[in-house]
């Protein structure tokens, strides 16, 4: 059993999706979703216990060998990566069945389940599978659910969304097909780890460069990088808050994941000869900036955070740029801290949708009063968000900052800080009216019930998501070794 | 007492936690509420006498609760400008809470269990404060005491008070995010430690420009210490009740601010080092103008709370002026004057409310004549206003003196001349007050109505709160030694 | 030189003239039909490099030495799949939004919702 749990990681949910479909009663398909959910959270955390003491797991799909059959191969890297997208997918999950009883009509809230299973396992495996053709099809369909989830939506604005959505994402996918076309013709193999043996024999062909452009790009429009982001707000603005919140704190994290993979594993962190380095940098601060300065003037609080998010991308690839071990650790750091701090945020919105059905700013103000759990985790979260010690959010901008400051990029540095202030601005206006600003009347007339807290099934996995902020904001063990475990590693293998 | 010193420091700040816990438990019953304070008060003064005299023996102990990131913890340290602060605060905790007892309940304030929970998580910060043992820690209670005086200040619920609270947290966040954050990440990467060191962390091969440009950062991040331009917080601070404004805009907050500068400076840069700095000048007349400017702010405030807290800021600039001058004289100036104006201030304000609960008078113009009613509460005001001047028989003679002997051995003739002349305005500012309420002269006293008044004092409490600083500003005059001693072991290697 | 290489040509023109569409096209069935082309060139792509010169289809046989790989086909027939879904979620979406909408040409959606 315990030899299986590679693939009994992704297939977990893959096969507990179909059955919620037959469960076809919510209540019962939430249930049995957590369940697989918590499955799915106690392998990935045996396996990274396992990689941690034994070293790289390879797990032979079907019992053929690497080169010809499908191997599932788990190093740190991926261990790590699984289990922040199981957690934070399980954690969002157990708000779901609140989070979405007033945004999606009863009878298709199966179906919502199925998807949100569908979409876990393709993220899920993504990150375990060693074979590069078997990440495409995972991509697909982690974003096939992915766009029908968005579609969910309430406003009808949705729907145009999920179509965008999805021509960026089939574009993106291609891109990265075609990607793997070339390097399979290039070295005739689809493992990940032939291809990175083979590859340097022939990483000076025009074939090597424009495989790594067209797979960089189509990761690139997964992730959102700028300026490959527009898709990213209006996805996040218009899909269901709960969707939003598992969107945000795993596909993301995952593309980066797959950024990496590419990057250092596959291609080596020094092919190209260091010029996508700089893009890398370039394209990070440009990231932070624009999309900080757009956040500040949203008037949607759910799109200042999608732009948010896109800024915090941005931090995640300043550390891919960097390219030194303590760099990438800032990199993975940030990765997990930004699942913990963007889940908590989206999931605070979610309970404001839940009471208000909006998260207009004006909705903001005052509401300190009526909701003081949710609000009081939304300063957490925030505080988090801009780095302040403490809180998850300044372990990961110190690494980036002391990386960028080893490798002598201080002007780097200096930019990772003032970028820092913009988010300041953007979570201090929002912290602001919600807690001195004056609540408009028409919102709260005495002929409608006044606003209430939010229901307990939203408040505990926000607050779980708030706690472990600050949790690993302090004790920061957990995340520190792993992450410096699998830097070191990425860049052994880079060498 | 057989506890050691290490169980000592984190008693000192794990007990106001203690008293706040049992506040709220106690909310119910407002005589054992205020019991547990005044109790917990006491006992952390003693605890804190008790490190005193370790110190003075040479002992020093050293705690670390938890290491975030390698080379980053949060620990605390025994040190003599740490302990010369906490015997200031956690004494001045009693008075106050005793003045606490008699003034929120005879001016019948709500949320008074709030009031108190809050108090106590103030002072558990500023112990924190006071013994941190590196600059991060610091920071990190720093932040937290922002926080806990927030709802003081918003205490009275109206517009008002929420303007002012917003300024309050607005300032204070702003500029340590803003400033004081990237600065301690400067430090750290140009030094690689943030542990308050004899003689500063920088190597001797630092850029100069560096430290001078982090120099800058520190004292504008430093928000507490009041620098102009970033003063405004203080006066819009005063809508809070007086215990508050007393204690911690008096003493507590603002006396972090400067503490923090002189931990900075004495420890983290190095005195010698930032005398040689070049934005060590322009800071020093930024100090010195600060002194001016407020003084005459301070001057044409006709509402008593803002005149003080004009005349605190003032005062604060004294203290940042000594440190920045970078020589022993002023470090102990400074140092004293942390003593010194806060005895004088909270006895200012303490008398400030005392009028306000007795005569609900808030403008000074409306004050003429008080000194018959309230003798007591004038003299105290009188003797105050004379420690806050400098002039004996009060104990802001000393450290004014000292300040004055620093800027006369590092040949800063200008800013002596503004302390002198800032003397001299606090003497405009602050005497009339008392003297127009003896001798209100006779247009007032025709208004006021012939009638001669009854005597009517605060609440006894208060009143012996106000009686008890008083007398510390003359006891500091007579007795300085101690102050004087740890003031001069500061900066000193052990 | 050209012609040793058509087929890669073919892709690149096919690519190009899908992207063209998806991006140019205002009608959203339409930008469908140019990501379909645009799929499509990639899986052309795939097949074609699978040949080998001289080499037979890849059953096995006593007579033939050479094969074809058969492996790009394999994949592509996964792609296919994958495409199949894709498409049919698309036109889902597609057909949601003339509901609710009225109308699915791009011009005419954005002036419909206020704009944020």
């Amino acid at each position: 059993m315990l030899d299986h749990l590679p693939i009994l990681q992704v297939i977990v949910p893959l096969l507990a999706a179909p059955a919620c479909l037959l469960l076809n009663k919510p209540r019962i398909s939430w249930l049995f979703a957590c369940f697989a959910a918590v499955i799915s959270l106690l392998i990935s955390a045996a396996l990274l216990n396992q990689v941690q003491h034994s070293g790289v797991i390879s797990y032979m799909l079907g019992g053929w060998e690497a080169p010809w059959g499908i191997e599932y191969r788990i190093d740190l890297l991926s261990a790590y990566v699984l289990l922040i997208v199981s957690a934070i997918g399980t954690i969002v999950l157990l708000a779901a069945n609140t989070g979405i009883r007033n945004e999606i009509d009863e009878d298709k809230q199966s179906l919502f389940y199925v998807l949100y299973l569908l979409c876990m396992a393709g993220l899920l495996g993504i990150v375990a599978t060693g074979d590069i053709f078997n990440v495409f099809v995972f991509l697909e369909i982690s974003s096939l659910a992915t766009y029908a989830l968005v579609a969910f939506g309430r406003d009808r604005r949705a729907l145009l969304t999920a179509y965008q959505y999805l021509i960026v994402g089939t574009i993106g996918a291609t891109f990265l097909l075609m990607g793997i076309g070339l390097l399979y013709s290039l070295t005739g193999t689809l493992n990940m780890q032939d291809i990175a043996n083979r590859l340097p024999l022939v990483s000076e062909t025009s074939t090597a460069y424009t495989a790594f452009v067209f797979m960089i790009v189509g990761v690139a429009l997964k992730l959102a990088l700028f300026p490959l982001h527009l898709w990213l707000p209006n996805t996040y603005t218009y899909a269901p808050s709960i969707v939003t919140a598992f969107l945000a704190a795993t596909a993301t994290k995952v593309a980066i994941y797959l950024l990496i993979r590419l990057h250092f594993s596959i291609f080596g962190d020094d092919f190209g000869g260091g010029v996508i380095q700089t893009v890398f940098i370039a394209l990070g601060l440009l990231s932070v900036f624009v999309a900080s300065t757009v956040a500040i003037k949203q008037p949607n609080i759910k799109r200042l955070f999608a732009y948010s998010s896109v800024a915090q991308i941005g931090y995640m690839i300043i550390g891919i740029g960097i390219g030194t071990s303590l760099g990438l650790q800032g990199t993975l750091l940030h990765l997990f801290n930004h699942a913990l701090m963007k889940g908590a945020l989206f999931l605070a919105l979610a309970a404001v949708v839940y009471r208000i059905g909006s998260t207009d700013r004006a909705c903001f103000n005052g509401l300190a009063k009526h909701m003081p759990w949710t609000m009081a985790a939304v300063v957490i979260a925030g505080l988090s968000l801009i780095g302040v010690p403490l809180t998850v959010g300044f372990i990961s901008k110190w690494y980036l900052v002391l990386a960028s400051l080893q490798s002598g990029l201080w002007p780097v540095a200096l930019l990772i800080v003032i970028g820092s202030l913009l988010a300041v601005y953007y979570v201090w206006t929002l912290v602001e009216s919600a807690y001195f600003g004056k609540a408009d009347p028409s919102l709260n007339s005495a002929s409608s019930p006044p606003i209430k807290e939010a229901p307990l099934g939203l408040l505990i996995p926000l607050w779980i998501l708030v706690l472990a902020n600050v949790y690993f904001g302090i004790d920061t063990r957990l995340p520190l070794e792993a992450s410096a475990q699998a830097a070191n590693m990425l860049m052994g293998a880079g060498q | 007492m057989n506890l050691s010193a290490e169980m000592l420091i984190q008693l000192i700040i794990l007990l106001p936690l203690a008293a706040a816990a049992g506040v709220l438990v106690m909310h119910r019953h407002p005589n054992i509420r205020e019991a547990i304070s005044l109790t917990i008060a006491v006992s952390v003064f003693i605890l804190v006498y008790t490190l005193y005299q370790q110190i003075i023996s040479g002992q020093t102990a050293m705690v670390t609760w938890t290491t975030i990131l390698p080379g980053l913890s949060i620990s605390f340290k025994t040190e003599a400008l740490s302990v010369l602060f906490a015997l200031i605060a956690s004494f001045l905790w009693i008075v106050t809470t005793l003045y606490a007892i008699g003034y929120m309940r005879s001016h019948e304030e709500q949320n008074q269990t709030r009031f108190y929970t809050f108090f106590a998580i103030s002072i558990a910060a500023v112990m924190a404060i006071a013994f941190s043992e590196n600059l991060f820690t610091l920071f990190i209670f720093y932040e937290v005491l922002t926080l806990a005086t927030y709802p003081l200040v918003t205490h009275a619920g109206t517009e008002k008070a929420q303007q002012g609270g917003r300024t309050y947290l607005r300032i204070l966040l702003g500029t340590s995010i803003v400033f004081f954050l990237p600065a301690l990440i400067g430090t750290w990467a140009i030094a690689g430690n943030l542990s308050f060191t004899v003689g500063g962390v920088f190597a001797d091969d630092t850029p100069s420009l560096w430290l001078a440009v982090l120099l800058v950062m520190f004292v504008f991040g430093i928000g507490k210490a009041a620098m102009m331009p970033f003063h405004r917080w203080l006066p819009a601070a005063m809508v809070a009740p007086t215990p508050v404004s007393a204690l911690l805009h008096a003493v507590a907050v603002v006396k972090a601010g400067v503490f923090t500068l002189m931990k900075t400076v004495v420890f983290i840069f190095g005195m010698d080092n930032v005398g040689e700095l070049i934005t060590t000048d322009f800071l020093l007349y930024l100090a010195a103008f600060t002194i001016l400017a407020s003084s005459l702010i301070a001057m044409r405030q006709d509402n008593l709370k803002a005149r003080l807290a004009y005349s605190t800021i003032s005062q604060l600039a004294y203290i940042s002026l000594g440190v920045l001058l970078a020589t022993e004289a002023g470090l102990i100036g400074s140092s004293m004057h942390i003593a010194m104006h806060a005895f004088g201030k909270i006895t200012l304000f303490f008398c400030a409310g005392a009028i306000l609960v007795v005569s609900h008078k808030t403008e000074i113009s409306q004050m003429a004549g008080l000194g018959r009613k309230m003798p007591i509460t004038m003299i105290a005001f009188f003797i105050a206003s004379l420690s806050i001047i400098g002039l004996p028989p009060t104990g802001g003679s000393w450290s004014k003196y000292y300040l004055l002997l620093g800027t006369l051995e590092t040949e800063h003739w200008v800013l002596m001349a503004v302390l002198m002349i800032s003397s001299l305005l606090n003497i405009a500012y602050l005497l009339p007050i008392p003297i127009r309420g003896f001798f209100p002269g006779k247009q007032a006293t025709s208004q006021a109505g012939d009638a001669p008044e009854k005597i009517q004092e605060a609440p006894l409490p208060a009143l012996i709160a106000i009686i008890i600083t008083t007398l510390g500003c003359l006891v500091l005059f007579f007795y300085p030694q101690p102050l004087f001693e740890l003031a001069k072991m500061v900066g000193v290697a052990s | 030189m050209f012609f040793d290489l058509y087929n890669y040509w073919i892709v690149f023109v096919l690519m190009m003239i899908g992207l063209y569409m998806v991006i140019n096209q205002s009608n959203l069935i339409k930008k469908l039909i140019g990501l379909n082309i645009f799929q499509t060139s990639v899986f052309i792509f795939y097949i074609s490099v699978g040949k080998v010169n001289g080499g037979s289809a890849p059953i096995f046989s006593s007579t033939e030495t050479l094969y074809s790989n058969p492996l790009p086909h394999v994949l592509i027939l996964t792609a296919i799949v994958v495409g199949i879904a894709t498409m049919a979620l698309a036109l889902a979406l597609v057909v949601r939004i003339k509901k609710a909408y009225g109308t699915v040409e791009d011009s005419e959606l954005q002036e419909k919702d206020p704009k944020c």
